[in-house]
């Protein structure tokens, strides 16, 4: 069950009609532990959408390979292998309600499970404990998936990736173009999804407030290559390097910064959400 | 998709790429009744040294010129072999019921072959150098005279521009849905006839909603904005002919007096 992702020396580009794209991804090589939750962060360009790709089998390395598990993929990897690495790595394009096409949720979300093989009598069960777990009403299963609102749309996608029982789900921007209240909904059934279930969270964000809130781990991209890959707090530490990255700093942390200078007075350790910030303004006594 | 080179603009900065869009509309179509003037084999000769004058002048490299050729290429080589195989005239060479391989036919198969080439590759080379905006502001300003038979120039020309503009984006989004649905395992280019047409609905659904949504939008933004299909047009783009589209015209011309001298000889 448990299944690494690991990544070896990945070398990847696209081709689009005669121009070929400079590298997007140089050697890259990672390795991802089962059950994790890791952002990708990175200016645009650097090559995170790309990364997700591999990872799905959507683009193939050009030199280096792919570990899914016991499935290795590389330049010439055959379409049967590639599926089945889509079964278990979900990916979630930007705005994937751009994706949704049936007359009804219901039927949009079996797309993926009859793709891969599912029995038409079991993917009825199938929606409705995604839809349940994307924190939908039932009854939304037989509207027509273009009657439904913005963030609606969000979920039912996200929903029909995750009926294909994935063991890692890949989200590229998920929370891109919601309201504060939806993006903070998202990203906590993102957080429970990957507590209580265990499933391998990799999701692509610009935005460092959920970094510092939900992940474990933090991947940065910089022109193609991954720069840095350890446990998220270890990123924050070192704000010299998140500038070199242009990467934002959690509004706590920058206080904190803001504060030490200010002040003299140095917090105990590094702070990234307002609470934390709290707790450490306390212990220092000067709150 | 990527293989239609027919249409798609290569930047550069040659001497073709900044002719005159109306230059190059002209002399294109020009081509077109030249290339049926060759008749002997100087004709030919020369046919082709503009078509190899042209292609070198654009600086695009002749790879893209046979890109554009090569989907074209069956039915060319069809129109030629029924030109080798039932012309009769001249000296037969071998002869097997009606089929027939003459002096005539062969020649005959090679003219056709050459306007072929040479047209399409003319063509294309009007089309590699032209920014399609800059072509739909030569076509519009070519349709100028249509306006008194009461054609809505100005609006299709506007249509032209809004659906030439559109393409990329209509491409990059198709590529982005056919991903993810591959990402859900949807398998193009597989299985029967039906099953690849099937196939094809979650991209089109998908693809003809946004692009309504789109167009929506636009027309709203048009609207917003002030405009006003009714009322005379300004352009932001003024076209400016140049010496050097003079020059271009008197190309085409001394090639026309070039091919009525030989066919006198």
């Amino acid at each position: 069950m448990a299944m690494r992702l690991r990544l070896d020396h990945v070398t990847a580009d696209y081709q689009i009609g005669p121009v070929r794209s400079p590298r997007v991804l140089r050697e890259v090589s990672m390795s991802l532990q089962p059950g994790t939750f890791t952002a990708v962060v990175g200016p645009t360009g650097a090559g995170k959408s790309s990364l997700l790709k591999v990872l799905n089998g959507l683009l193939l390395p050009q030199s280096g390979q792919a570990e899914i598990g016991d499935i290795t993929i590389d330049g010439k990897s055959s379409k049967r292998l590639l599926k089945a690495v889509r079964k278990r790595v979900g990916l979630v394009f930007q705005f994937p309600e751009s994706q949704l096409f049936a007359e009804t949720v219901e039927q949009d979300i079996s797309f993926g499970p009859l793709n891969f093989g599912a029995h038409p009598r079991n993917v009825h069960a199938l929606a409705e404990k995604v839809i349940a777990q994307v924190g939908l009403d039932e009854s939304i299963l037989y509207r027509s998936p273009f009657s439904l609102s913005g963030g609606q749309k969000r979920r039912v996608a996200i929903a029909g990736v995750l009926a294909l029982e994935p063991e890692v789900l890949a989200l590229d921007e998920p929370t891109a173009g919601l309201d504060p209240t939806g993006k903070e909904e998202l990203l906590s059934l993102l957080k429970q999804w990957n507590k209580q279930n265990g499933l391998t969270i990799l999701m692509v964000t610009h935005d460092m407030e959920s970094v510092a809130r939900y992940a474990d781990d933090v991947v940065v991209m910089e022109k193609g290559r991954a720069v840095f890959h350890d446990s998220m707090r270890k990123l924050f530490e070192d704000t010299e390097r998140l500038e070199k990255w242009q990467l934002d700093v959690p509004d706590a942390r920058r206080f904190q910064l803001e504060f030490e200078v200010r002040s003299g007075t140095r917090l105990p350790r590094v702070c990234l959400t307002e609470d934390e910030l709290a707790d450490a303004l306390i212990e220092v006594g000067r709150v | 998709m990527n293989k239609l080179i027919l249409g798609r603009y290569f930047p550069g900065d040659s001497l073709i790429h900044r002719l005159d869009p109306r230059a190059k509309l002209i002399s294109g179509i020009a081509f077109i009744f030249i290339s049926f003037l060759a008749k002997n084999s100087q004709g030919l000769f020369l046919l082709w040294l503009f078509t190899f004058f042209v292609m070198s002048t654009t600086r695009v490299g002749f790879r893209a010129f046979f890109r554009g050729v090569r989907p074209l290429i069956w039915l060319i080589l069809f129109t030629v072999f029924l030109q080798i195989l039932f012309t009769a005239g001249g000296t037969i060479y071998f002869n097997w019921g009606p089929i027939k391989i003459s002096e005539y036919g062969l020649a005959n198969a090679l003219f056709i072959f050459s306007r072929f080439v040479t047209i399409i590759v003319v063509t294309t080379a009007v089309t590699l150098t032209t920014k399609p905006m800059e072509l739909t502001d030569g076509l519009t300003f070519l349709m100028r005279p249509l306006r008194i038979l009461r054609v809505p120039v100005d609006e299709l020309s506007m249509m032209l521009s809004i659906a030439l503009r559109f393409i990329p984006n209509l491409l990059d989004e198709m590529q982005r849905i056919m991903d993810a649905q591959k990402a859900r395992g949807a398998v193009f280019g597989e299985g029967s006839l039906f099953h690849q047409m099937k196939a094809l609905v979650p991209i089109f659904l998908p693809l003809f909603s946004s692009s309504l949504n789109r167009g929506e939008e636009l027309a709203n933004v048009m609207d917003v904005r002030g405009y006003r299909s009714e009322l005379p047009r300004s352009s932001f783009r003024r076209l400016i002919w140049k010496i050097k589209d003079t020059v271009c015209m008197l190309v085409i011309l001394l090639l026309i007096a070039a091919f009525a001298v030989l066919n006198l000889i």
